[in-house]
């Protein structure tokens, strides 16, 4: 590797800052663009988003495979849900749908870490946690499962999730369009947060540690606690995705904890590449505007080339679609102005 | 008694049905370290196979010989197009055949339609007391102990078994006595979705056939294989009994979904006490 990629210390460029700024605004000012219809779709893939991000910091910067981000996602969705419904307000709901999932992070987190089990077997973890909440919150179908006031129905999941209510005008909920600039807003500020951190003395560790483990150890770095904290800040970011969501859809159910969720955000991370923290923004936004594309024409479709795209992707593109076909391109763009200098060189 | 009896036979059943449904990961797992996430796919292509059969009137125990030889061609296929790309990266094997695992479930769909299928279970209903179970069930324990068995036999006292051994070994040594290694990958990869296959085709008149039926397996296969260790069959065997033996007491005493969280927990813990699986400490054996 030429060089450590999101090594470089100090706090980011100006070009950074404006580039953040200038693509903050425009998506701002979309809602006076597009109709309600792509705001809709594009506040899930803000939301979405969120929950890739959180899949590629966690893989490709500190090297933690996790399949389970959305346990974390559904648990926050739930959080939310439960504790908005029971307490009949939606701020500090939102709050435990950060503070929940990241103590799940925490419990599993020190089991895997401080157990020091290879990477497979965290992976196989992170899974069966998944399978272990979805399979669990299917079950509670029946009347007896009722958190506070909330029946939890299983299967069919809770369709009477609240709106955000906007904390400083009573009674007012986010609409449609509220939505989408606080999805955006919080895309951004997380984008901006973990982009400090990985430049931060922490975020140098991380990558230390996903370069290489036992040096970092060895240089004195307790990388436990490290992968620890970065687990626990990657659930914390899919649980608060996970709430946003519910507030979007005004709507949860176990489908947010299931195997083909999981299967999606290792897709869009792998195709956006997880060399940056944009890449898995990229990946889940091709990736949902390919999937409404191809809508519903067939049963099965749709699923058939994701499975697809999982296996190619995975065979030919090692570090992520994008960023390989990436440096074909620089690499084709080299080749040709090398032989137009040569040319020149001829015709001289 | 007939308590005592009934549990008995939860636990034997768990056991036997664990057993089916990792025996072909785990020889894959233990042998060649690829774990395939496609093998609930695995299962639910021998069952569909099975379900094929038995419609344009096979008989059942004919079909489940067509159900393994179709599958494990099949393995053989995959191996070649997808898995000899990946040996040696553990983890982008997990994730091609999560996507192969996704794939299968959209194709078959698309080409059998979702709806769920049954095939009659022979033999109809046994009385214990007062408590009915399958007679069939019984069929499907003692194939348990045969494939188990039989496996542990093909590995341990032929040819065959010792050249798989020798390779997975050390495969630049076997390369050097004149055999293969990526012959003995792919055929041990064939055998290994063989029966899996097989065990699709024999859990199917209990489980019913659907496209997405490879999920309820995929778990449980899963850390049976993981949590059994680096001895393939020992694993399995001691892996099963426990989680059998746990599933099958609390299945009986509240609700099956219970059960299946029950020993995902174990395994959890179990994993992390022995982080390299149960027989992780052994020094020898298979």
């Amino acid at each position: 590797m030429a060089e450590i990629r999101g090594s470089r210390g100090g706090l980011p460029e100006r070009r950074w800052w404006l580039a953040v700024a200038v693509v903050l605004i425009a998506a701002l000012a979309l809602p006076n663009l597009v109709g309600e219809y792509p705001l809709l779709q594009l506040s899930v893939v803000a939301i979405l988003s969120l929950v890739s991000m959180s899949e590629g910091f966690l893989w490709g910067f500190v090297g933690i495979l996790s399949f389970g981000q959305t346990a974390f996602f559904g648990l926050g969705g739930y959080t939310y849900t439960v504790a908005a419904l029971n307490f009949d307000q939606t701020t500090l709901p939102l709050l435990a749908a950060i503070v929940l999932p990241a103590l799940l992070a925490l419990v599993i987190g020190y089991f895997m870490i401080y157990g020091r089990i290879g990477d497979l077997y965290l992976s196989v973890i992170t899974l069966v946690v998944t399978l272990i909440l979805e399979k669990a919150m299917r079950a509670t179908s029946g009347s007896q499962y009722v958190i506070g006031s909330v029946r939890l129905n299983g299967q069919n999941g809770i369709p009477t999730v609240p709106s955000l209510a906007i904390p400083w005008s009573h009674g007012q909920t986010l609409d449609l369009t509220g939505v989408f600039y606080l999805s955006v807003v919080c895309l951004a500020i997380v984008y901006v947060a973990l982009r400090l951190l990985l430049q931060s003395r922490t975020g140098r560790v991380f990558v230390a540690i996903r370069e290489n483990d036992q040096r970092a150890q060895l240089l004195g770095y307790d990388s436990r606690v490290y992968k620890l904290l970065a687990f626990v800040i990657a659930g914390a970011v899919a649980g608060f995705a996970g709430a946003l969501y519910g507030v979007w859809g005004n709507f949860v159910s176990p489908d947010m904890f299931s195997l083909s969720q999981s299967a999606q955000i290792l897709i869009w991370v792998i195709v956006g590449g997880r060399t940056t923290l944009v890449g898995p923004i990229v990946g889940c936004a091709l990736i949902e505007y390919l999937t409404t594309a191809l809508g519903t024409a067939a049963v099965g479709q749709v699923t058939v080339i994701m499975g697809l795209i999982l296996m190619f992707a995975v065979v030919f593109f090692r570090r992520g679609v994008i960023p390989s076909l990436g440096d074909g391109a620089r690499l084709l763009w080299r080749h040709i102005q090398s032989r137009g200098a040569r040319g020149a060189n001829v015709s001289q | 008694m007939e308590q005592t009896v009934i549990i008995l036979y939860q636990v034997l059943y768990s056991f036997s049905f664990l057993v089916l449904i990792c025996l072909g990961l785990a020889v894959i797992f233990g042998m060649m370290q690829v774990i395939n996430l496609a093998q609930g796919e695995f299962i639910m292509l021998g069952a569909y196979v099975c379900n094929v059969a038995v419609k344009d009137g096979v008989s059942l125990w004919l079909s489940f010989l067509i159900a393994a030889v179709a599958v494990g061609l099949f393995g053989i296929l995959v191996e070649r197009v997808l898995i000899r790309f990946l040996y040696g990266r553990i983890i982008d094997t997990l994730l091609a055949t999560w996507g192969l695992s996704i794939f299968l479930v959209g194709g078959t769909t698309i080409v059998m339609g979702p709806t769920t299928n049954s095939i009659p279970a022979p033999f109809g209903t046994m009385y214990i007391g007062a408590y009915g179970i399958p007679a069939y069930s019984l069929v499907l324990i003692a194939l348990a102990f045969v494939l188990l068995i039989g496996t542990y036999a093909l590995m341990r006292y032929t040819r065959a078994g010792l050249i798989a051994r020798g390779t997975m070994q050390n495969p630049v040594m076997a390369a050097a006595f004149g055999i293969p290694p990526q012959t003995v990958y792919m055929l041990t990869f064939g055998f290994g979705s063989a029966l899996t296959g097989l065990a699709g085709a024999i859990i199917a008149p209990l489980s019913g056939v659907s496209p997405t039926m490879g999920i309820f397996f995929i778990a449980k296969a899963f850390v049976t294989v993981i949590a059994g260790g680096p001895m393939v069959l020992l694993g399995t065997i001691s892996a099963s009994a426990l989680f059998g033996s746990i599933s099958g007491v609390v299945d009986y005493l509240t609700s099956s979904v219970l059960g299946e969280i029950c020993v995902l927990l174990v395994a959890i813990v179990l994993l992390r006490l022995l982080p390299s699986g149960i027989t992780g400490k052994f020094r020898r054996g298979i």
